[in-house]
């Protein structure tokens, strides 16, 4: 239910009712999303999309902070690069 | 795609793992509260690579698992009526009321939509202006701003064919209730990222301060989860009980002010039943009364009717973070998603469906 997708910020739109509105693409696919909780989002943002409404813009310092401060805990100078080590694989078989 | 790939990097989670051994020296019991969460911990086996020290406990914060069963059943009164397009996000369909469920009035006719934005259900109103719309508004704080919306434009477009038929729950009250638990193991939390990043940090700055108590804002890729277990860890270690906040990226301390404002001009705090765990003070949203016109509660009267949840299903108790699902005697038996005996087997956030999925052959 939570559940919220980043995803960026193509075109800024209203809607009939005068609603803003964006189209936000998710790894290739364009869709409309609200965007009157985000008044301060610009074309070429980032932004989490959660059940069809932005609800925060993605800030690009902070998302790189995760990984200086792992490199701090870690002491590892080549973490954060998954075309180095590749993605974490599931645990268990999916069922579903 | 940016800003999830990275932060599932094999490495980088072995690292903030191994970071995480080289901290521990006795054991914690940690609490993730977002089902979401959950999902991914199971899935991604992250409580596998932990030290044996850290144990992680599954929260309620499901809002599919804790929706009352009395409020199921009146969706599934409201459904039931000839006339009526009754929309819901899908996951509810399946969830069992005392009796049937959404999907099962579904297939005996009723015209039930699955609906992935609540201005999906607003767009059916408009369109079929002879039919009463009903919108299911449940979920958390993330939730809430998308479902007002959908409120506020039915007030401003004079639509009178819709409707919404709410039970919002809230997290602070939940952990709260956690806390004071005398049953409670939980010695920190990772706090909900999508929660927060709507209402921001000060409620749950508040919480670690009164309880001592480590609560660290958290995201949902492994990396995020893995850093989160390691800040709270690393407080308990310290003898520290502080706010801390892993997912800057996405949350700010003041949350999202507008939709913050919107929520509040349109509900209002009140109690709420949480299916298996009970009434929880202050713990939920409900519609204004000046809203009232727009509540389906209002303009459905349904007969209230308390049913008993089945008694070999362990639902609350898992909620509660009391048993892991698998110890449940119906688990993979009786109870599975095709047929589930409680919602936390249906929910994409329920830790009985998590493990389920990726747990089930062992």
């Amino acid at each position: 239910m939570c559940l919220g997708i980043p995803g960026k910020l193509l075109e800024i739109t209203e809607d009939e009712t005068s609603l803003r509105m964006g189209k936000v693409e998710f790894g290739g696919i364009a869709k409309d999303v609200c965007l009157a909780y985000l008044p301060e989002a610009q074309v070429g943002d980032y932004v989490l999309v959660h059940v069809g409404f932005a609800i925060s813009k993605v800030d690009e310092q902070e998302a790189e902070a995760i990984f200086a401060y792992l490199r701090e805990i870690s002491q590892l100078s080549e973490v954060g690069d998954p075309s180095v080590s590749g993605e974490l694989g599931e645990s268990g078989d999916e069922v579903h | 795609m940016k800003y999830i790939d990275e932060y599932r990097d094999a490495a980088a989670a072995r690292a903030c793992a191994d970071a995480i051994a080289r901290l521990v020296t006795r054991p914690w019991n940690l609490m993730e509260i977002c089902g979401g969460q959950t999902h991914a911990i199971v899935r991604f086996g992250l409580d596998e690579i932990l030290p044996r020290e850290i144990t992680l406990i599954h929260g309620p914060g499901c809002p599919v698992c804790v929706t009352p069963i009395e409020m199921i059943d009146k969706a599934i009164a409201i459904a039931s009526r000839a006339g009526v397009i009754f929309c819901s996000y899908g996951d509810m369909l399946r969830v069992p009321g005392s009796a049937t469920d959404l999907l099962t009035v579904k297939s005996a006719g009723g015209d039930v939509r699955i609906v992935y934005s609540p201005m999906d259900a607003l767009t059916l109103a408009r369109e079929n202006p002879a039919r009463e719309v009903v919108f299911f508004a449940i979920g958390f704080e993330t939730t809430a701003p998308a479902n007002v919306m959908a409120v506020v434009q039915a007030q401003r477009l004079g639509l009178k064919n819709f409707s919404v038929l709410v039970s919002h729950v809230l997290v602070p009250p939940a952990m709260r209730a956690v806390l004071e638990s005398p049953r409670n193991r939980v010695q920190g939390f990772l706090a909900a990222g999508h929660v927060c990043a709507v209402m921001g940090t000060a409620d749950y700055r508040s919480l670690a301060a009164e309880y001592r108590v480590p609560i660290v804002v958290t995201g949902f890729e492994p990396v995020d989860i893995l850093q989160g277990i390691y800040r709270c860890v690393r407080q308990l270690e310290e003898g520290r009980g502080e706010l801390e906040n892993e997912y800057a990226r996405v949350v700010r301390p003041e949350g999202n002010p507008a939709a913050i404002r919107q929520v509040r001009e349109v509900l209002e705090v009140v109690p709420r039943k949480w299916r298996g765990i009970g009434v929880i003070p202050d713990s939920g949203w409900a519609l204004r009364p000046a809203y009232a016109h727009l509540d389906a509660d209002v303009r459905f009267e349904v007969q209230h009717v308390t049913a008993d949840e089945p008694a070999d299903c362990l639902a609350g108790a898992v909620l509660q973070g009391h048993r892991k699902p698998h110890e449940c005697p119906a688990f993979g038996t009786t109870c599975n998603p095709d047929h589930p005996l409680g919602a936390p087997m249906v929910s994409a956030e329920g830790a009985c469906s998590a493990y389920y999925r990726y747990r089930r052959r062992r």
